[in-house]
């Protein structure tokens, strides 16, 4: 038999955004190859041993509704769970997991060499095969070709990869490995604009010189929370991290050295996020604190290796010694892998559409840090979207886009289309205008049907939400029916709880409004032969206390949705529409916004913008212009 | 947003002294317009037919009051000017009646429109035809140009300034609570609820004061609203002649000559006015007489400032006493002695502090008079000269609603009630303060937590 040299979609890359992306289009039957540098290396953290947090929980929560990997991959290999937030509302709490790096990688490995259509292959990408403006194929390093009408990149930080630690600095695309050069040049040459952005990581130090006497533990959850909404175990040993403080005295060793700094000395050119500051940034920049957090994570059941998190770094190693050292608790410590910096290039993503899809060459999407992102789960969720829409053009269906509205995916893919990026883009749940509407525990309301409908949500997963969905519903209208009469027993329990006896009667719905009474006290009072899912009581309890504030969000939805609706045809001639300045007309130009709503949140469009838009729109529609193409 | 809301808007220029149009447009325009109108007859907006006119009265769903004189036309869609349903209310009563009953048309669902909206929705609806779809579009962006122009220069008077300050502090608050939101394990000191609750104050203080100082605007926009009060014959349509200087109402001997509001503008100082007659108030049988009181009690309402005229040739009537009474002591007051020309006979006048004694006939005192009326509105608490620049309905409007949210922000404070909560009603100020100068702002939140904190675990 000859080998297969033919494939319906190609994913450059197995880092998370890649892996998602061949599991998506091979899952929806579309023949997939996976070419990745290393198979050793699939799935790699490359950073810091955890999945989730605020706004990234979400993200995981919503590729796990959709038919992603992420979530059943960490709970299968997380040796701690907790939900950050705890004590505040719903929709800021955030599932987050530390993660035994390696078991990861070869969970992740296992799910793709299982997968039918998939074939996962080492290989360097260096060219990409392109005629008439679309993609014909790839090129690998040593002269092997593969076609296909789909290609999805999700190289991460490996193009033109630049690692520094102090002044010393080296070509590679992650410590360890090699950079990828030629396809960047290739890029540039078909035309992508390419920017340069930059990240740091701390040093993993090796546990057996850590004394964690002089530190305070920090256990996971128990129970422990889930990721995924149909995975019921965590069958790794749990693991605590440690929690201990820089000083003055660290300070003073980075102070000291700042003119081996390859930031301050302004060798580094590329920008870096500022969420995620290097140890010298945080000491230059808040002066007067005298210390700053550092938790020691596990990077694994099978390692020494602890992550030093807090304290990323592009010193010279032996400043990075000293001050590992000076931090209590670390006196001894062994530097087992040392900080480092790295610059890579990224593509701006207003050259993508909403499907991922680049606009200057039909069938190539671009996927995950390639995009100016950072952080595995935003680029899971992008790999997972442009797996969907890469096989779904080859079925000749239309694409998937999630609205603002229904998913953090959304407001990711919205954002970095219609605004671009000049730093790592992080999620971050202040950037969702309806937050409230976004929790993770309705992610499977917000996105199991579309999951359904493109065929990646199996018959069992589908069950399970259905009857958790059947189950909200009748004991939502079970507690809206319900009434309670004024008894003595009734009373003892509201008195217990802090809140006001009835002098008649109220229904069930109106005791759990009560901010003193919780769903379970209301149970309690009229309980059922069979009690409800725990997880459609939690929305229950959530849709009947917050339903002002839902209802609030819903409504600006509404208010916003007509916008939404209002398609903006892909040929739309800017320079026809009277009375735009300048300035607005050029970044739409660019932008190219597929809606109203989009262009709206370009920044400089104004309302009046907005009005001139839609006077063009009629009179094209009028006048008959050509179809509106369908675009995403 | 852009097409399924009702919308309001004053359409012809509010002149003084001509009748002005309020059209209001959309779904519920009938409804809306409904809940303001009442006619004798008892005439039911939602029921009469297509294209009718109606008298009756605007008043405030709320309190009941009559606020004026109408006619009110009645179109339904789709033969109107946008295609929707149309109500067009002619306004009697000059520009304060008119400013009321567009705000209680704000209050009961409309929005004001956008610049050239009212074009823009009959082009998009069909109405207008294809060839004058560039008009359509000069339209929006001439008149969007025309209000840009007009916001720049206020921006540059102080309006920006003001309003930059506001929502930075808006945004370094929401920092701190968007801060504990999206970082929790962060080592970072974040604001109490009792310091929210202190700078929501200092928020909605500099809010109010921006809004008085609306007040100060309008008074330059529109002129300063100046109501002559008195009994009859004490000599107002001589003054208001006077202050003119042309025989604008009818003067006469008899008693009770003016039976209506007359309103005409002037300047002084620079300062314009706009001198309001009204029909002497006593309690009268004679019908017409008898509205043009109530219509005079009505002037001394909405006036800036109110000149309470006194006729120096006699003593104090009982009716005098009546005017004293009504005027009370809410409003910028000036005593006017009139016929200073004839033998005193008045003696004194208790309640009243600030006089000035004049003659309509010789001119004597009129220049004073002139002189503290500009005096009563500037020396008002709110208006300094400094603060000389002018904010328009829109903005203030804007700044209102920034306000309410903020009340609601501080009650959800008190209430303990979560941050992401509070950060609601804090992005809705924000949104706001943002119609006013630049509308995006997640980006402005995350600089500022980044600046403020040291995040980076
Ligand atoms: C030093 C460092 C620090 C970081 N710090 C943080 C942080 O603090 N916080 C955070 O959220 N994120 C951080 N990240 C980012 C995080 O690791 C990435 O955002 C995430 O892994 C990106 O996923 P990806 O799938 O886009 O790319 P990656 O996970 O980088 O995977 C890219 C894959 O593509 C393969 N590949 C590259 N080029 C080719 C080619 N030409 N042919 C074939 N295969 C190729 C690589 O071998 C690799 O498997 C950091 C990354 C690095 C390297
Ligand atoms: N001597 C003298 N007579 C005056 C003066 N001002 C007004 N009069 C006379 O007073 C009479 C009443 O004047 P109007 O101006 O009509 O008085 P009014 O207050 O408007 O009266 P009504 O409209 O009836 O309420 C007229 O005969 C005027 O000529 C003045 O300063 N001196
Ligand atoms: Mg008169």
């Amino acid at each position: 038999m000859n080998e297969k040299m033919r494939y319906d979609v190609v994913v450059i890359g197995a880092g998370h955004a890649g892996c998602e992306a061949a599991l998506a289009a091979s899952r929806m039957g579309c023949s997939t190859l996976l070419l990745t540098m290393n198979l050793d290396t699939i799935a790699q953290m490359s950073c810091n041993p955890a999945i989730g947090g605020l706004a990234k929980g979400q993200l995981v929560r919503e590729i796990d509704a959709l038919g992603g990997e992420m979530a059943k991959c960490i709970d299968r290999t997380g040796i701690q769970f907790r939900t950050l937030n705890s004590s505040k509302g719903p929709a800021v709490r955030g599932t987050r997991a530390q993660a035994d790096k390696q078991r990861y990688r070869i969970a992740m490995k296992d799910t793709l060499e299982k997968q039918t259509h998939l074939d996962v292959k080492q290989g360097l990408v260096e060219r990409l095969l392109v005629e008439d403006g679309k993609i014909q194929g790839v090129e690998t390093n040593i002269g092997v070709q593969y076609k296909s009408g789909a290609v999805i990149v999700t190289t991460g930080t490996f193009l033109k990869g630049l690692i520094h630690i102090g002044l010393a600095h080296y070509p590679s695309g992650r410590a360890g490995e090699f950079p990828s050069v030629g396809l960047s040049d290739c890029l540039r040459d078909l035309g992508f604009e390419l920017g340069r952005l930059k990240t740091g990581t701390p040093a993993r130090l090796n546990g057996r010189t850590i004394d964690i006497s002089r530190m305070k533990i920090q256990e996971g959850d128990d129970p422990a929370p889930f990721f995924s909404f149909t995975e019921n175990t965590h069958p790794l040993i749990q693991l605590p991290c440690y929690l201990t403080y820089t000083n003055p005295l660290t300070h003073d060793i980075i102070r000291n050295s700042l003119d081996k700094s390859p930031l301050y000395a302004g060798v580094i050119k590329g920008i870096g996020p500022r969420y995620c500051p290097s140890i010298e940034d945080k000491v230059m920049r808040f002066s007067e604190r005298e210390r700053h957090q550092v938790f020691l994570e596990p990077e694994g059941l099978d390692t020494e290796e602890y992550y030093a998190n807090g304290v990323s770094t592009s010193l010279p190693y032996e400043v990075q010694v000293q001050l590992y050292r000076s931090i209590p608790g670390l006196e001894e410590v062994e530097i087992m892998r040392p900080a480092y910096a790295i610059e890579y290039d990224f593509a701006p993503p207003t050259q993508i559409r909403h499907s991922l899809e680049t606009k200057k060459i039909a069938g190539l999407y671009f996927a995950g840090q390639i995009n100016g992102t950072s952080g595995y789960e935003e680029a899971a969720a992008q790999g997972l979207m442009a797996g969907i829409n890469a096989a779904l053009k080859t079925q000749n269906r239309d694409p998937l886009v999630l609205q603002r509205s229904e998913s953090y995916i959304g407001v990711l893919i919205d954002d970095l289309v219609t605004r671009g990026t000049n730093e790592p883009y992080r999620m971050f749940t202040s950037r969702a205008e309806y937050r409230l509407l976004l929790r993770e525990d309705n992610a499977d309301l917000r996105l199991r049907e579309q999951g359904r409908k493109i065929g990646l949500v199996d018959d069992a997963a589908y069950a399970l939400y259905h009857e958790k969905k059947r189950e909200i519903e009748r004991e939502l209208d079970r507690i809206k029916r319900t009434r309670v009469k004024s008894s003595e027993q009734v009373n003892n329990m509201l008195r217990n709880r802090g809140s006001m006896e009835l002098e008649d009667d109220a229904s069930l719905e109106q005791l759990l409004k009560r901010p003193e009474l919780t769903y379970r006290d209301i149970a309690a009072i009229s309980p059922l032969e069979k009690p409800v899912l725990p997880e459609a009581a939690e929305q229950v309890e959530i849709q009947v206390k917050y339903e002002g504030y839902i209802q609030r969000q819903l409504r600006q939805v509404e208010r916003f949705a007509g916008l939404e609706q209002r398609s903006i045809p892909d040929d739309l001639d800017y320079d026809a529409v009277v009375g735009l300045g300048t300035e607005v007309r050029q970044k739409l130009k660019q932008v190219r916004p597929i809606s109203l709503g989009q262009a709206s949140r370009i920044s400089g469009v104004t309302p009046a913008a907005i009005s001139l838009l839609m006077v063009a729109l009629e009179k094209r529609r009028r006048t008959g212009g050509s179809q509106p193409k369908t675009n995403a | 947003m852009f097409d399924q809301d009702t919308i309001c808007a004053v359409s012809t220029a509010a002149g003084v002294g001509s009748i002005a149009i309020i059209r209001v447009s959309g779904k519920d325009a009938i409804g809306i317009a409904g809940r303001l109108f009442d006619s004798k007859g008892n005439v039911k907006l939602a029921h009469v037919s297509s294209h009718t006119i109606h008298f009756g009265w605007i008043c405030d769903p709320e309190s009941g009051e009559r606020i004026d004189e109408v006619l009110v036309s009645v179109m339904r869609r789709p033969r109107t000017y946008t295609r929707e349903d149309v109500i067009e209310i002619n306004c009697h009563g000059g520009i304060v009646p008119l400013k009321r009953t567009l705000k209680i048309l704000q209050r009961e669902g409309a929005r004001l429109a956008a610049p050239g909206e009212f074009t823009k929705r009959a082009f998009l609806n069909g109405r207008i035809d294809m060839t004058q779809a560039e008009a359509v579009m000069d339209v929006i962006s001439a008149r969007t140009e025309k209000s840009h122009k007009a916001a720049k220069e206020q921006l540059e008077g102080g309006l920006s300034k003001a309003t930059a300050e506001i929502r930075e502090q808006v945004i370094g608050l929401l920092a701190g609570v968007e801060a504990t939101v999206d970082f929790p394990e962060e080592d970072i000191e974040t604001p109490s609820g009792v310091r929210i609750e202190k700078e929501i104050g200092e928020i909605q203080k500099r809010m109010s004061q921006l809004i008085s100082r609306a007040a100060y605007g309008r008074l330059l926009r529109e002129g300063i609203a100046v109501a002559i009060v008195g009994r009859p014959n004490v000599g107002k349509s001589s003054l208001m002649n006077a202050l003119l200087m042309r025989e604008r109402a009818i003067v006469t001997d008899i008693p009770g000559t003016t039976r209506d509001v007359i309103e005409e503008g002037l300047n002084i100082d620079g300062m314009p006015v706009r001198i309001i007659d009204t029909a002497g108030i006593r309690d009268t049988h004679d019908m017409v007489e008898r509205e043009g009181v109530k219509r005079s009690l009505l002037a001394l309402e909405s006036a800036d400032v109110v000149l309470t005229v006194f006729d120096g040739s006699e003593p104090l009537h009982d009716a005098d006493r009546f005017v004293i009474e009504a005027v009370g002591c809410r409003k910028a007051v000036i005593a006017v002695i009139n016929k200073d020309d004839c033998k005193r006979k008045l003696e004194s006048l208790p309640a009243l502090q600030k006089h000035v004694i004049v003659s309509c006939k010789d001119g004597r005192g009129l220049e004073i008079l002139k002189r503290e009326i500009v005096a009563a509105v500037t020396q008002e608490a709110f208006v300094r000269s400094d603060h000389a620049w002018v904010i328009n309905e829109r903005h203030r409007e804007a700044l209102e609603q920034a306000a309410e949210s903020m009340e609601r922000a501080r009650r959800s404070v008190q209430d303990r009630l979560s941050p992401e909560l509070i950060a609601v009603d804090l992005r809705d100020a924000l949104d706001q303060v943002g119609t006013i100068i630049g509308t995006t702002y997640t980006e402005d939140i995350l600089e500022r937590i980044f600046r403020d904190f040291c995040i980076g675990k």
